[in-house]
């Protein structure tokens, strides 16, 4: 099998899609469209190799208990099975993790949450496999889980991990501590566990080296180098043996940052020397899989009689589950937000982020901010009431600056239009059609055709939520990404590693190519860990460093194209540009096609494109700890049934601060998925676990919004260039997830006259 | 057993355990990859496929309830490569994101376009409203689906 067999995510950019122009600022189509729509476009869990083996995994079915007993050899007696391997097996580093090393690849002596692995099978068949699974006995001395993260932060728990059950304490302390009122607000704000639920589920497919010297892994993830740097520490073997190709990746959202079936794939392949692929079923997902952090707000804010904050208290408690993940970055993203987009002189905040039983919390979309806003926006709302002013008035008078300064200390230095985003969304439209429609159609109603709605009782509010979100990665990393360009006969090739996710990168990725070196056709190369680290395709972080690699490379081409034609017709260098699909000589007359000026050479450049660099915070929460900020604003309306609790989401209208948008198209995709994210949070999705034990792994109890859910949307982009962004252009994929969620929730409020304090909502919450 | 099915025109004869589902026969025997799996219990109809001119999940429909059908997938869809109108509407328009809910979701719409050409929007929403797409917020989704609508509605005779 050759790579191009299963280079999944290598496509040619022949421009057969690509409209007019195809450059920077053109609603350009998708590469990848075609295949897609074809349906002969490769995800990872349709890879399959000569062959192959099927791989499973056995789950602990405790949240938290002993493992006094693992008996594997049933499994073995059963005709088919290739290997079965558990804790004992693994043959380097026995933990991995993200930020610290504290998640086993298989659970040895504890397990710590409902569906943590303890062992893996390698067999000719999936059912072969489940069998295999069935027949290994494991015997458990079940433990009272921790499951409360109150016990973890009060002390009142045994530590569950030997690194303890508190994974962060962070303060933040800034100006006079001793400022109240005049006007306080005060609310403590719950959000329940959310799942990514992308729709490609987790697979991969590990191809052994002769010998087991090596592997190559076909997997869907977000970031090749940091899933290789954490496999081989497992696996024992230099990371230059382990190679990754990315498989087609069907959504991420944040669930695949984390390691989750990489290693057990390659584990298995080398174990049998055959391929393996690994795929797991919706249910293994949910478990598999880390979540959006549940968490509990507390805020008060202290406002003068004109509605101006001037100190704000918080206390955030993330839920951060068995193990660490990010949690740690999370709470950072959370405190530091606080105030939203307004302005806050003075701030005495404590968060929290904790180990429980529950299943491990990580990133998602938002990652952390999108705690912050549910509770700095219905602060918001509550404060708008307490001085007598609506809810715009309220937001305008504290709207937030460039200049202005975080409750950190850090100057926002990037474009910071907040009070335009509300105005601008202010002005969209609202929705024309009466509660239930002029055609009095049941399925516009709460509930739909087939729920009982009484059209005369249905009532209708409107909220608002306005967000910022920080950009790229916090507290000292040095992120960087890495692109490599090559130019021949007019031809531009381009090699990353940035994962695409669906997000559309490599859309922008012929655009660049395009608009920079004048080219028509962009070869995308295979995606893999042959060149240096993207960085993870997260933190709104792609456009900015990835298209901040190639943009770069890119124009290190062009600087080497137009010496070479000004050698050759005695021109300075510095004279010339490129004007469509040719060099030009601005000072003369020259005009010669890219395809001409290359014809027979090769150019190659390689850039590595890194953002400024940030700080740690200190132990009062003070430093220049993000690296950048976007800002948005949404507003809902919402028709609620009090009877029967339900709700129906009708519009949302939404300003973002996309910078400068390089592909309107996709922008505006970004922004309809996330609100769908953030209308799913607001009012359906949460995973349930009750007593540590999950209770609603499956697409029939875990409610995601649908074609019938989802609300028109109204945009309007805010285009104003950010000067520190390459190509002008902010990250656009999570700011709408960060406040259409409170605008839901203030809508629903708002038409029931109600406090509501948690979401998702529920009926119960409307009714009772 | 043998099934005899008919899959995007061509006749198959193939040898099945009888627990296999439709989709495992598109998928493993006559790997037609595009039809996808989502969920296994017809909740986010990512393996939609059309039999005997009905939008279905072949997850839920053993392979042996196939016999003597016809089957549409995703790569039946277009002849020879190309793309139909639903095909480019989803890629022109933004319908595309990650693609994984894409062929099911053309397959739900091209079973919807077939009986009701005209459809209203919530005509689109509620045919479309088995098929999850957790990318696109759907918005797009709608807009490539009314596009060819309103065009076939436009022709002379339409």
């Amino acid at each position: 099998m050759t790579d191009t067999d299963l280079g999944t995510a290598a496509a040619t950019f022949d421009g057969t899609h690509s409209g007019l122009a195809g450059r920077l600022g053109d609603s350009v189509a998708r590469p990848d469209g075609v295949p897609k729509a074809q349906g002969s476009y490769q995800f990872s869990g349709d890879l399959t190799a000569d062959g192959f083996l099927w791989g499973a995994t056995l789950r602990s079915p405790h949240p938290y208990a002993r493992i006094v007993r693992i008996d594997v050899s049933g499994a073995w007696k059963i005709d088919g099975v290739a290997a079965v391997i558990t804790a004992e097996d693994v043959p380097g580093k026995a933990t991995y993790g993200l930020i610290s090393q504290d998640q086993p690849v298989f659970a040895s002596d504890i397990v710590r949450f409902h569906g943590e692995p303890v062992a893996a099978v390698a067999a000719d068949h999936p059912e072969t496999c489940r069998r295999a699974l069935a027949a290994i006995v494991v015997e458990y001395e079940v433990l009272t889980p921790l499951t409360d993260p109150e016990q973890a932060v009060d002390g009142s728990f045994p530590p569950i991990h030997p690194d303890g059950n508190i994974v962060r304490h962070q303060r933040i302390i800034r100006g006079d501590q001793s400022i109240e009122g005049p006007i306080i607000v005060e609310g403590t704000y719950e959000m329940g566990r959310q799942d990514q639920a992308f729709l490609g589920l987790e697979a991969a497919l590990a191809i052994p080296a002769p010998g087991g010297a090596g592997v190559e892994l076909y997997v869907a993830t977000q970031w090749l180098h940091e899933d290789r740097k954490q496999i081989a520490a497992c696996l024992g073997m230099p990371e230059d043996n382990v190679r990754l190709v990315l498989g087609g990746v069907g959504g991420a959202f944040g669930a695949r940052e984390d390691i989750s079936l990489q290693v057990h794939t390659c584990m298995l392949a080398l174990r049998t020397g055959r391929p393996v692929k690994i795929q797991y079923d919706r249910a293994e997902s949910f478990h598999g899989h880390v979540h959006r952090h549940p968490c509990t707000v507390w805020m008060r804010h202290h406002a003068g009689t004109d509605g101006r904050i001037r100190r704000i208290e918080a206390r955030f408690l993330f839920d951060g589950g068995a193990y660490a993940s990010t949690s740690s970055a999370v709470l950072i993203n959370g405190i530091t937000h606080t105030q939203g987009p307004y302005q806050c002189e003075n701030a005495t905040v404590h968060g929290w982020a904790v180990r429980t039983n529950n299943l491990p919390s990580g990133a998602m979309r938002g990652f952390g901010v999108v705690q912050a806003a549910f509770a700095h926006e219905g602060q918001m709302d509550k404060l708008a009431a307490a001085v007598g002013v609506d809810p715009v008035e309220i937001r305008l008078r504290n709207a937030m600056q460039r200049g202005d300064r975080l409750i950190t200390g850090q100057v926002v230095d990037n474009v910071a239009p907040v009070a335009r985003l509300i105005r601008e969304t202010a002005a969209l439209p609202l929705p024309t059609q009466p509660v239930g429609g002029t055609d009095h159609d049941p399925m516009r109603l709460p509930g739909g055709a087939g729920r009982t709605a009484d059209e005369r009782h249905i009532v209708r509010g409107i909220g608002w939520g306005v967000g910022i979100k920080n950009l790229m990665y916090s507290e000292a990393f040095d992120d960087f990404s890495t692109a490599r360009v090559r130019l021949a006969d007019g031809v531009a090739s381009v090699k990353f590693a940035t994962v695409e996710v669906g997000q559309g990168f490599i859309t922008i990725v012929g655009q660049i190519a395009r608009t920079v070196l004048g080219v028509g056709e962009v070869v995308l190369e295979t995606i893999d860990t042959q060149i240096g680290s993207a960085g993870s395709t997260s933190a709104s972080r792609q456009t900015w460093m990835s298209g901040g690699a190639v943009d770069g490379a890119c124009r290190l081409v062009r600087e080497r194209l137009f010496e070479l034609v000004a050698a050759k017709y005695q021109l300075a260098a510095v004279q010339l540009e490129i004007d469509g699909t040719d060099v030009v000589d601005t000072l003369g007359t020259l005009r010669i096609p890219v395809a001409e000026a290359t014809a027979g050479i090769l150019i190659e450049e390689t850039f590595e494109h890194h953002h400024v660099p940030t700080e740690d915070l200190d132990e009062d929460g003070q430093g220049n700890c993000h690296t950048a900020f976007a800002f948005v604003a949404h507003r809902a309306v919402v028709d609620v049934d009090p009877e029967l609790g339900l709700v129906k989401v009708v519009q949302i209208a939404t300003a973002q601060d996309v910078g400068r948008a390089l592909n309107p198209l996709s922008v505006v995709g970004q922004i309809e998925g996330g609100i769908a994210q953030g209308v799913g949070l607001a009012v359906m999705e949460e995973l349930l676990q009750v007593n540590g034990i999950v209770k609603n792994a499956t697409f029939t109890d875990y409610l995601l919004p649908t074609f019938l859910d989802m609300p028109d949307v109204v945009i309007s982009l805010v285009e104003e260039p950010d000067p520190h962004a390459p190509m002008g252009a902010k990250g656009v994929g999570e700011p709408p997830t960060v406040s259409s969620t409170p605008a839901v929730v203030a809508a629903i409020r708002d038409a029931l006259g109600k406090d509501l304090h948690r979401v998702p909502v529920r009926p119960s919450d409307i009714c009772f | 057993m043998n099934l005899h099915l008919t899959v995007n025109g061509i006749a198959h004869e193939v040898a099945i355990d009888p627990t296999e589902r439709l989709l495992d026969v598109l998928r493993d025997r006559l790997g037609l990859t595009g039809t996808k799996e989502g969920c296994a219990e017809g909740e986010c109809g990512a393996c939609t496929v059309i039999v005997d001119g009905l939008a279905l999940n072949s997850c839920l429909m053993l392979a042996a309830q196939a016999e003597g059908r016809s089957v549409t997938t995703i790569e039946g869809l277009s002849a020879g490569g190309g793309l139909d109108e639903l095909q480019s509407e989803f890629i022109e328009r933004g319908a595309v994101q990650c693609g994984f809910c894409t062929p099911g979701m053309l397959m739900s719409a091209t079973a919807l376009l077939r009986t009701h050409p005209e459809p209203t929007s919530t005509d689109v929403r509620a045919a479309l409203a088995g098929n999850l797409c957790r990318c696109t917020g759907y918005s797009a989704i709608l807009d490539a689906v009314t596009s060819v609508a309103v065009r076939a509605a436009e022709q002379p005779g339409g």
